[in-house]
């Protein structure tokens, strides 16, 4: 019996996670939680000029079941707050949120009475995407550091 | 001159409703006292001498801060005649004292959703209106947010932090 010569055989290592990981982070499927303006550029992001299914997450689900990001693009009213609770309830784990404009990550220029002062006080935010509204470049680059989030993060299986 | 024509036309014809006439910004305004204004809408409706079918707008001003007018609210009605293309401005005065005024939506059905937006917005109570609930806020907010003395920092979330 000689040597087994490794380098003759095509294969990688890598570990269970990182294999997880990548798997996970080219194949997102989203839900549009879509209010406001920002839908405009959402649907430019999603269009074959930015064209997001280069990363893996040009498939919109309109089930929150069926999703694994959800992207809440918009301003989010007091009166609109326990459906967007609701629909993050119903998705399944692994899920991860997006916040797309400065109206859910802050508010934005609205202080009064009808305007929640960021969806991060409702339901737990991954990324931040700031702009009034942000240009798709912008989305993509928030796109590139969810996915990276989601390659380093522990896979849960 | 067609439009001065119109406003004093009316201050003559209803001398007990019309409290002032006159023109606003070119406009043809009226303004009246609010036990008037089931008669007059009625007549600028169905009068074909003013035909003003079409109710464009409704809405109403706070004059909280405004001390020479002397009054807390008024109701406007931005009426436009199809047959005759013109417009016509009426103000109702609502004093804070009675905030109510009537309905009508029996004239022009229009009216029901922007008086329910008055009522959540203002607090105004429309007498005869079919349906007057909130239209924008939830039912659990409380008070009218357009009004010059809400905060206009208060907040109602109905889940979540205050802020």
């Amino acid at each position: 019996m000689g040597e087994v010569k490794l380098e003759k055989f095509s294969f990688m290592t890598t570990t269970l996670n990182d294999a997880i990981g990548w798997a996970r982070k080219f194949s997102l499927f989203q839900y549009p939680f879509v209010t406001a303006c920002c839908g405009m550029e959402y649907m430019a992001t999603a269009c074959s000029h930015y064209d997001v299914d280069r990363f893996g997450a040009g498939f919109p689900r309109f089930s929150p079941r069926q999703a694994d990001v959800l992207f809440v693009v918009g301003t989010v009213s007091h009166k609109l707050a326990p459906v967007l609770k609701k629909v993050y309830d119903q998705m399944c784990e692994p899920k991860w949120v997006v916040a797309f404009g400065v109206c859910t990550c802050t508010g934005g220029f609205y202080d009064n009475y009808a305007t929640v002062m960021g969806i991060d006080t409702i339901i737990p935010v991954d990324v931040y995407i700031p702009g009034c509204p942000p240009r798709p470049e912008n989305v993509l680059d928030g796109l590139m550091k969810l996915q990276e989030k989601i390659q380093k993060q522990k896979q849960e299986v | 001159m067609v439009n001065q024509n119109l406003a004093e036309q009316l201050g003559q014809k209803f001398p007990n409703i019309v409290v002032e006439n006159g023109d606003v910004k070119g406009y043809p305004t009226v303004v009246i006292k609010k036990e008037g204004i089931l008669n007059l809408a009625a007549a600028l409706k169905s009068d074909p001498q003013f035909g003003f079918n079409v109710l464009m707008d409704l809405t109403a001003v706070d004059y909280l801060f405004w001390e020479e007018k002397g009054l807390r609210f008024e109701v406007v009605y931005n009426l436009y005649s199809t047959s005759a293309n013109r417009r016509l401005f009426v103000k109702a005065q609502v004093p804070e004292a009675d905030c109510t005024i009537d309905s009508v939506a029996g004239v022009w059905p229009a009216a029901d959703w922007f008086e329910r937006e008055i009522w959540d917005m203002f607090g105004i109570q429309f007498k005869g209106h079919p349906n007057l609930k909130r239209i924008l806020m939830y039912e659990e907010f409380k008070g009218h947010p357009l009004r010059k003395d809400y905060p206009y920092t208060k907040r109602q979330p109905l889940i979540g932090p205050v802020n």
